[in-house]
């Protein structure tokens, strides 16, 4: 599986991201910068978390329109697989790819923490070396998480089964204290219409090395692998 | 625009740059002649205590500051430890204390901008931040206000900069009720043969300034970091700088990326003092002149004059020799990041800051004497006396055991600071190996099985009953600390804060709190490699606790060996590591519990904490136990509970408290102790090996069940322990 990840001015996770991919794929992933005109024929192309641009003006605006995301775009547009993480979601709802948007978090602070996650689509590339519904324990850290959409958007989103993720309690239940920051419906993630563009606010690149606290983050990589190799 | 740099200098003008009569009459006899009014603010910022440490110098230089690990010691932006491989950990912490009391957001988040830059200065990557805290009491109308701001001030920057903040220390008490502390650490990372230091060199070598546009915000803020605080300080707001983690993030790239080349000669930040104590260090540090045209300097704002460019505080900013030649190479890195850079002047063999604007020469200063004669004294001062013993006949008995525990678990010292944390990126690097709430943070050294254990520590209380066994203890504390993960303690920073040196009973505490710290560095082999001096931490005439924040740093070579606090499994064994005296004195048993701060606090003997702490190591290191706590703040029973909450596992404890009244027994704080958690089969080996060490043991009880059960206390339940513990902060901040 041939990869990039685009890195846009003040990208953090760029690194952690590039690590994940190269230690599941046994490939080095291309490293874009924003600037950039051109990215190389990849299987997936990846939007790291951090803080792009600073998060100046609205979290993710001025990355969606860097020079390397209209390639992003026609990359996705021709059926190319892209996942966006954290401040990578936060730039795919703004340029569209996406819908909805993440707002600041309910609580107005930046929280980092576990959270449990449910599974709620395994049909994917992104989540199918999953169990659907399975419990899975991912690291979040944002200040803008809070995943907002109008009414009839959520319904679609609901009804076509583009929530990948969703916030739940120890048992599994999308309560609303399982929902560390306001997100509508307790999304955490949601996928494109065609299946094959993916955001979500935490982290799963964080958690797959037991020294790191755990594994669960191994799944959403073994998913692209199985479906993208 | 007036502005006039002949003006006449008065006497006015001297005391308004806090200049003494006898630092005037030396700057006349550098200068040979009278200085213009650039020449006045050059010499004043770089005479201010924050800058020349010329109050604390003398005592400072007592300090070990040599080990065959370290590679720099204090006198460059930061200490430099080897950790093999040619591989150095690099690391500093310092104080942004008058700010963040006057702006908290912006006051803690240039803090941790400036401690990011004087490491990064150096060649290195940030890998870790941490930080050490210290609030007035909860009841102060200002704290709440105060805790927020700088939380998130440290966490806006820090996050943005993506790199991990993985502990620290906050307090409670009210002598920081109008100063509060704000002190911050980063550790970097970097290879030994890519190590920048700041001394210029090569006549007509290239001066390049980079980073943010200069402005006029901080002007002056050396100068008030070197004041008492009095009714007007709010006044002093425009002299806090504005924190870009943005520009830092940019930067941090830049340089690296610039210092990945052989174009560089020296790298120097623009800290405090700005762009005067970063250019005369470079220059006096490389014993050459500085030729500068300020007007090429990116200014941030219309008609800013020499004075003001000098002074600026202005944030993200770095002053850098080049090779010569080399200027249009460099430039194109910072184009890339979209960052300022600036040719502003050239290296000359004058041995002259020479400054020129608009076409005159406006300040022309030999650097050499400016700082390497500046002002050192020798401030008279008194030993402080210890408090008096307290004996355990005059604590009473609690009625309650439980609630006791419960109470101080749930108070403001002990409870749980998720709060806290949860607002910083623990994780960003994806090399956080042991996250906040144990007794050290462990980052793992990027694609290595390495990983370096952090830990900033000190106990105010004790160091104002006894500052010389308090300064001992705040060394200690992060020696056991650090050895309680597993790892090798290597050397410290430390952090100063006090209140007006030119109070003999406050400049004796300074001089008590440094003689213990020496004491204890030399016996635990523990060097002192960078810090910081903050005085003048006062207001209105009341000093804070004396506070020397100490940042420990170790090794571990094998990461997979780390243990945390929590135990692992149910029929895992306590044994308790060291001796129990039951000592109350300066404990937070009597603050809380009994609402006094009396007594002398708790003797160092510190070869039995070097003997108990190798003995511990030495059992993590040959994997014999599964979990490690020291005790300190609360004492025995309050670090159980602190175990238990972390593994959600219950204990039975059976302990036989001899002699020692049993509530001393449970909450004293005598030092050099540590419990461990013992696999069934390895508690003959783990009691034998420590007798054979002459290490005082003793076996206090098994892991079991869903309840700590601590002699005939009435059992508690895992879930009440994680709820006293867990609610303090949370309900304290939601309040308005």
């Amino acid at each position: 599986m041939k990869t990039a990840v685009i890195v846009f001015p003040a990208s953090n996770c760029d690194r952690d991201m590039v690590v994940a991919l190269e230690k599941i794929t046994g490939k080095k992933p291309h490293i874009i910068w924003h600037q950039d005109e051109d990215i190389p024929e990849v299987d997936l192309i990846a939007l790291p978390g951090g803080f792009s641009f600073g998060d100046y003006l609205r979290c993710g605006a001025m990355a969606a329109r860097s020079p390397v995301t209209k390639r992003v775009i026609e990359h996705a547009d021709r059926g190319g697989n892209v996942i966006g993480v954290c401040n990578g979601f936060q730039v795919l709802t703004e340029t569209g790819l996406l819908p909805g948007a993440l707002m600041r978090n309910e609580s107005l602070k930046f929280i980092c923490k576990d959270v449990k996650l449910r599974v709620d689509n395994n049909d994917t590339p992104f989540t199918n070396a999953y169990a659907q519904g399975q419990v899975i324990n991912i690291p979040m850290a944002h200040h803008d998480g809070n995943y907002f959409a109008d009414d009839d958007t959520l319904q679609a989103l609901e009804d076509e089964g583009r929530i990948a993720f969703r916030y739940v309690d120890d048992s599994g239940d999308a309560t609303k204290s399982a929902n560390p920051n306001g997100s509508r419906n307790n999304i955490a993630g949601i996928i494109s219409r065609r299946k094959n563009i993916l955001g979500m606010m935490p982290h799963p690149e964080r958690l797959i090395e037991e020294a790191q606290g755990g594994t669960d983050g191994l799944g959403f990589f073994e998913s692209m692998i199985n479906a993208l190799n | 625009m007036t502005w006039n740099n002949n003006v006449e200098i008065t006497d006015v003008l001297v005391k308004e740059h806090g200049l003494s009569d006898d630092e005037y009459a030396l700057c006349l006899e550098i200068l040979g002649r009278t200085p213009t009014l650039t020449e006045l603010g050059i010499f004043s910022v770089m005479w201010s205590e924050h800058c020349s440490y010329k109050s604390s110098k003398l005592h400072l230089k007592t300090l070990p500051t040599k080990a065959p690990w370290v590679i720099h010691g204090p006198g460059e932006n930061a200490g430099v430890i080897d950790i093999g491989d040619n591989q150095a950990i690099i690391f500093k912490m310092e104080s942004h204390n008058h700010p963040s009391y006057i702006e908290p957001y912006q006051g803690a988040a240039t803090g941790v901008g400036g401690i990011l830059r004087d490491v990064f200065t150096m060649g290195a990557r940030p890998i870790a931040n941490m930080n050490a805290l210290r609030f007035g009491s909860p009841d102060h109308h200002k704290t709440k206000h105060l805790l927020s701001g700088v939380v998130e001030g440290i966490g806006g920057y820090g996050n943005c900069v993506g790199v991990p903040t993985v502990g620290g220390e906050t307090n409670f008490h009210p002598s920081y009720d109008g100063n509060i502390l704000v002190n911050a650490m980063t550790v970097g990372l970097a290879d030994q043969d890519k190590i920048f230091l700041s001394a210029a060199a090569g006549i007509g070598n290239p001066v390049i300034y980079v980073g943010s546009k200069t402005g006029r915000d901080g002007i002056h803020g050396a100068t008030m970091a070197s004041a008492e605080f009095t009714e007007d300080t709010e006044e002093k707001r425009p002299t806090v700088q504005v924190g870009d983690p943005f520009t830092e993030k940019l930067l941090i790239e830049a340089c690296l990326e610039l210092m990945s080349t052989d174009m560089v000669v020296a790298i120097q930040d623009m800290g405090a003092a700005g762009l005067t104590s970063s250019s005369v260090e470079m220059a006096s540090g490389g014993g050459v002149g500085f030729d500068f045209n300020l007007d090429m300097v990116p200014q941030r704002e219309e008609g800013m004059t020499p004075y003001e460019m000098m002074l600026s505080e202005s944030q993200e900013r770095m002053l850098i020799v080049l090779k010569p030649g080399r200027e249009d190479e460099a430039k194109a890195i910072f184009d890339k990041w979209d960052l300022d850079f600036a040719v502003i002047g050239k290296i000359t063999d004058t041995g002259n800051l020479t400054l020129t604007f608009k076409g005159d020469i406006v300040a022309d200063i030999p650097t050499q004497p400016l700082a390497d004669n500046s002002p050192e004294y020798d401030r008279p001062w008194v030993k402080p006396q210890s408090k008096a013993e307290l004996k355990n006949e005059d604590v009473q008995a609690p009625a309650d055991m439980k609630q006791t525990l419960l109470k101080m678990i749930g108070s403001e010292h002990l409870c749980s600071r998720d709060w806290i944390w949860q607002q910083y990126d623990m994780q960003v690097m994806a090399d956080t190996i042991q996250k906040p709430g144990g007794d050290a943070a462990v980052v793992r050294i990027h694609g290595t099985d390495k990983a370096v254990a952090i830990s900033t520590d000190c106990t105010p209380r004790y160091c104002y009953a006894n500052p010389i066994e308090g300064g001992k203890q705040a060394v200690a504390e992060t020696w056991r600390n650090i050895t309680a993960v597993g790892a090798t303690p290597m050397a410290i920073t430390d952090c100063l804060n006090f209140g007006n040196p030119e109070r003999p009973e406050i400049m004796g505490q300074f001089v008590g709190c440094i003689e213990g710290m020496r004491e204890a560095c030399n016996i635990l082999d523990y060097p002192v490699v960078s810090g910081n001096v903050s005085l003048y931490n006062e207001t209105n005439g009341t000093g804070i606790h004396p506070t020397p924040a100490i940042g420990g740093v170790g090794l571990l070579s094998d990461s997979s060996k780390m243990v945390t606090i929590a135990p692992q499994a149910e029929g895992e064994v306590l044994i308790l590591v060291g001796d129990t005296r039951g000592h109350l004195g300066a404990s937070l048993y009597l603050e809380i519990i009994e609402g006094r701060e009396e007594g002398a606090p708790p003797p160092v003997d510190l070869n039995i904490e070097k003997k108990n702490g190798d003995y511990v190591r030495a059992q993590i290191d040959a994997g014999n136990i599964t979990a490690c706590h020291d005790i300190s703040d609360g004492g025995l029973y309050v670090s159980l509970a602190e175990m238990v909450i972390a593994s959600k596992m219950g204990m039975k404890v059976t302990v036989d408290t001899g002699t020692i009244p049993s509530h001393a027994f449970a909450f004293g704080e005598d030092q050099a102790r540590y419990i461990l958690s013992v696999p069934a089969d390895k508690v003959d080996l783990i009691l034998n090996t420590a007798n054979n060490a002459d290490v005082t043991t003793q076996n206090i009880g098994i892991i079991s069940g869903d309840e700590l059960t601590l002699n005939s206390t009435t059992p508690i339940s895992v879930s009440e322990l994680l709820e006293a513990h867990k609610g303090w902060m949370p309900d304290y901040m939601s309040i308005d």
